[in-house]
């Protein structure tokens, strides 16, 4: 087998995760999509990692686990704090963002 | 004693202060105050008079600079004074003539509540025109201009309850703005020429200026003593200016303001000698007007519409005599002092008749009135015979120097010329004997006026006849005075240059011609006026007499030409506008404002939406960017 | 070409994985997606081992798995965990374009893979060997060549805690009372000045829903929990316990030689004494009910 057939399942998996921010309204599905494309993308750097035969690619994967950590922590407390003020998590109710 | 200039200037100014601000505590004096402080200027001006009369010819002009006005780099406006003998000459007439209407002004406008102001405004309009002939630069006499202008605004529309009235003002002001802005622009291209407004550099450098530059200026200046002067083709405003009180019409309108344009043209002479295209103009503007004025005059039933003609018309001989050069000069100005004597006396004859009529202006009602008002009837008819010319008098100097000096131009134009002085003469004749003849003659054809009072036709008091009477004894000597060994001529020569012309015809011939025609004109009137009764409803008339009683058509042109005209050309450039530019930016607005209303919908406020914005943004990059590596 | 034994493994992980992702897609209910979520993270660290990132495929579980997702299920249980989406679309046209996008990525990103001709690879193992494993090997690039990213993530998430803590922290918008002022409160109001009684206490099954009897017998309501009594999970107390009661009192009387109480006022008191029957009957009873 031959390890391109990681990222094949990289951007299946990546695109699942897009469809599924696209076609969900509850924002924490819509969190998990998010984080869902970022695993996927995690999945092809350490692939990246293993064709290239270094680590720079791992490393990378690693600050992204970080960074998302960071974005999890910050967007589920905006959830939160909008759940408080709108008794709903559906990102269709907050929807005032126009003109 | 020059320093005496300004307070020439300053005492009518103060006197219009008073009676302007003092309110109607000066009610009861106030026409007093004016009429002193107008004889006050009147006395100073004879001081000044006597004074430069001691001196030698050279010494004569005096210059007096009082203070810089606006100093800016390379731009000094100052506010000096020039008195020459041309200045003085005006100081005389304005103060003389002015303090004389003044007077009769106190009679003229006793029962009108608002005679304080009335002397105020008359007071103002001396300071004025003092201010426009004393100035030594251009600017500081735009500055009288104007407010000759403003006192004429003002005086036409005393009695502004009158719609008739406060119409006539506006004309007048406005018709005058066309020929202010010619001055301005005459006084803007001699200082980008010279540097300077003042009359001695101008004058002086004048030769040095291009032909072109020197016609235009001359033809601004033309412009501007068109509009003041009431010259074709801005003369639509004088008929309707009688709708002022009768001294109004026979200081501003008939003696001083509208001979201003005279003045300018006269003082400017070192232009206009320099300048043929702009004298031809000026030449055939004074016989073009000379002419329609005397027409007017022949049909006008309103006694003073008909001395209105006929100030027009001899403002157009004079206006003629400044654009035939050194030959014409003194001879306008001589021309233009009888005239304001014998003019003003006749307004003020007029006004004494109104007066006694009911303020009754148709001379069809008029009629016999030599037995009722004696006074008036001397005075008046001794005015006549001065406008006329009738040997001996005023006029007659004044005139036939003008017909000689035309004729003098010499070549076909002076034959023109000539000819056209010598039919206005007769026509003049005719008017003015049509005029006495009609009102002073004849059997009564009084109407009640539209109160049902009967008239009551009496001599007017003292305090009018005087006036009457001293301007009666100028018309009558002045121009004799003024001949006597060429008096007139050597004491302005100076200022304006004199050369004689050289006539094809002599001295003797024009007079006997002048006297003929004077003769025919009143031959003629007699015969029209004198032998048959006068129809109290004026007959149809020839078409001349239809149009000139409509003044020669003058405002159906102005509408139909520049009313008419000016908005169809405005409403066509609206159209123009609108449809164009309009079209153009509006276009752009709308299409710029349809395009965002509808891209407007994508931005719907759900986030899921933009967020397939992005996704479809980014699979468009993905795919560019696999396309161009693919190439 | 990796081993048989890693394709096998692929081919399995990948079917958990992207069923796993389907799953998180597809339930209605925010908590099957979460464990639908933590089923497909699991197999993405398995992948990671076998691709030699071993220490990434712990991180995955620790940090994903273990921290990440319960942070989800927290967030879940406060916001409500039988909440689910609507089936309904508001947005016209949203999921057909979604879906056609969707095919469209992948469609495109598998053509860009396809086309990038990666026929042999290189394999990890001879750079985790160069530092002695693939732990000391990331540590060494972490702390040298990316040492200033990993600081500047450090701080990073310093700020997404803080920012966290900002964002879900609520002021008090009322002083709380003191033990004081509940007490005069409670006197002025003046509906239960003393403490509620306790709910009766019975050695066979959990009481908490059996109403306290007072003095006289009559069971106080007052003594259970009010959301027992709101949900109508208070246990009535039928005629058969409370003969029960007494025959428990009556024999404890008679085994410590007592006299028996005074009987009780009421019918229901008269009721006990006259019905007989022995314990073991009785318990049967009470638990058939």
């Amino acid at each position: 087998m031959n390890p391109v057939n990681y990222l094949y399942l990289a951007s299946l998996l990546f695109t699942i995760g897009a469809v599924g921010v696209l076609v969900r309204r509850n924002a924490i599905v819509l969190f998990m999509c998010v984080e869902l494309m970022l695993n996927a993308c995690n999945l092809a750097l350490v692939t990246f990692s293993r064709l290239h035969g270094n680590l720079d690619g791992q490393i990378i994967a690693f600050f992204t686990m970080v960074v998302a950590a960071a974005e999890v922590v910050v967007g589920l407390a905006i959830i939160v704090s909008v759940f408080r003020t709108r008794h709903s998590a559906s990102v269709d109710d907050t929807n005032l963002m126009k003109l | 004693m020059d320093n005496l200039i300004p307070v020439l200037v300053a005492v009518p100014l103060l006197g219009a202060a008073l009676l302007l601000c003092g309110g109607r505590r000066l009610d009861r004096v106030g026409h007093w105050l004016g009429t002193l402080l107008a004889f006050a200027s009147f006395g100073v001006g004879l001081a000044l008079f006597f004074s430069m009369l001691g001196r030698s010819t050279a010494d004569r002009p005096v210059h007096l600079n009082l203070y810089t006005w606006i100093p800016v780099n390379g731009f000094q406006a100052e506010v000096g004074f020039q008195l020459d003998q041309l200045s003085m000459t005006f100081v005389l007439l304005i103060t003389g003539v002015g303090s004389l209407i003044h007077l009769y002004s106190i009679g003229y406008m006793a029962h009108d509540e608002k005679r304080r102001r009335f002397f105020g405004f008359l007071n103002l309009f001396l300071a004025a025109m003092l201010l426009l002939v004393l100035a030594d630069n251009y600017l500081l006499l735009y500055v009288g201009w104007e407010g000759v202008g403003l006192a004429s605004y003002l005086l036409i529309g005393f009695w502004q309850h009158k719609p008739s009235a406060a119409t006539a003002a506006k004309k007048a002001f406005l018709v005058n703005r066309v020929g202010d802005v010619g001055l301005s622009i005459a006084v803007m291209l001699m200082f980008t020429t010279f540097g300077t407004f003042a009359f001695t550099p101008v004058f002086a450098d004048a030769p040095k200026a291009t032909q072109a530059t020197l016609t235009g200026i001359g033809l601004m200046l033309l412009l501007a003593a068109c509009g003041k002067s009431a010259q074709v083709p801005l003369q639509s405003w004088l008929g309707d200016a009688m709708e002022g009180p009768t001294p109004v019409s026979a200081l501003i309108h008939a003696a001083t303001m509208v001979t201003a344009g005279v003045y300018l043209i006269t003082r400017s002479s070192a232009i206009f000698n320099l300048a043929p295209a702009a004298q031809l103009a000026t030449v055939v503007v004074g016989a073009v007007t000379l002419l329609f004025g005397a027409i007017v005059g022949c049909a006008k039933d309103d006694i003073k519409k008909a001395l209105a003609g006929s100030t027009m018309s001899q403002i157009g001989y004079m206006v003629l005599a400044a654009g035939l050069g050194p030959i014409g000069y003194v001879f306008a100005i001589m021309h233009l002092v009888t005239h304001g004597f014998f003019k003003a006396g006749l307004f003020l004859g007029a006004g004494s008749v109104m007066h006694g009529m009911n303020d009754e202006v148709d001379m069809r009602k008029y009629g016999g009135l030599r037995k009722y008002m004696p006074l008036t009837f001397v005075t008046f008819g001794l005015g006549y015979l001065a406008i006329i010319g009738f040997p001996g008098l005023s006029g007659f100097f004044s005139k036939d120097k003008i017909i000689e000096a035309a004729f003098g131009h010499g070549g076909t134009e002076g034959w023109i010329l000539g000819t056209c002085t010598l039919v206005g003469a007769a026509v003049t004749a005719f008017y003015m004997t049509r005029v006495m003849l009609m009102t002073f003659f004849g059997e009564k054809r009084w109407v009640p006026d539209a109160d049902g009072h009967e008239p009551h036709p009496h001599e007017s008091p003292a305090v009018m006849g005087a006036p009457m009477v001293i301007l009666a004894f100028g018309s009558v000597f002045l121009g004799g005075l003024f001949s006597i060994n060429s008096s007139f001529v050597h004491w302005l020569s100076p200022v304006t240059g004199y050369q004689e012309g050289h006539s094809p015809l002599s001295t003797t011939t024009v007079t006997a011609c002048t006297t003929v025609v004077l003769l025919l004109g009143v031959g003629v009137a007699w015969m029209m006026y004198g032998r048959k009764p006068v129809p109290a409803v004026p007959p149809l008339g020839s078409l001349l007499t239809r149009a000139a009683r409509r003044d020669l058509l003058q405002d159906d042109f102005n509408h139909v030409v520049l009313v008419s005209g000016g908005s169809h050309l405005t409403r066509f450039l609206v159209y123009l506008e609108g449809k164009g530019l309009d079209g153009l930016v509006n276009g752009i607005a709308a299409l710029i404002g349809g395009t965002s209303g509808r891209v407007r919908k994508v931005q719907n406020g759900y986030v899921r939406s933009y967020a397939l914005s992005m996704f479809g943004g980014a699979l468009v990059l993905a795919a560019t960017t696999l396309l161009m590596r693919a190439v | 070409m990796t081993s048989t034994g890693e394709a096998v493994q692929f081919w399995v992980l990948a079917v958990v994985a992207v069923g796993g992702a389907l799953g998180m897609v597809l339930c209605r209910k925010a908590v099957h997606s979460a464990l639908c979520l933590a089923g497909t993270m699991i197999a993405l660290a398995v992948c990671y081992m076998a691709e030699g990132a071993v220490f990434l495929g712990i991180v995955q579980i620790v940090v994903y798995t273990g921290a990440i997702m319960m942070l989800f299920l927290f967030v879940v249980m406060l916001v409500g965990v039988s909440s689910a989406d609507s089936v309904k679309e508001v947005l016209k046209g949203q999921r057909v374009a979604a879906v056609l996008g969707g095919l469209g990525m992948g469609v495109l990103l598998c053509a860009g893979i396809a086309n990038a001709h990666l026929r042999d690879f290189t394999g990890v193992g001879a750079a985790n060997q160069a530092s002695g494993g693939n732990v000391p090997g990331l540590a060494r690039l972490i702390f040298t060549q990316y040492v200033w990213a990993f600081e500047v993530t450090g701080a990073l998430l310093i700020t997404a805690a803080v920012g966290a803590m900002v964002l879900t922290h609520r002021d008090a918008t009322e002083v709380k009372q003191t033990q004081r002022e509940l007490a005069e409160q409670r006197v002025r109001l003046g509906t239960q000045v003393t403490p509620l009684p306790a709910p009766g206490v019975y050695a066979r099954h959990n009481a908490v829903d059996a109403p306290g009897l007072l003095p006289d017998g009559t069971p106080a309501e007052i003594s259970v929990n009010p959301t027992l009594r709101q949900r109508g999970q208070m246990r009535q107390l039928g005629s058969d316990v409370l003969r029960r009661m007494g025959e428990l009192e009556s024999g404890a009387a008679h085994w410590l030689g007592r006299k028996t109480p005074k009987p009780r006022s009421g019918s229901e008191l008269s009721h006990v004494e006259q019905s007989g029957g022995t314990g073991s009957e009785k318990q049967r009873e009470v638990e058939s009910k």
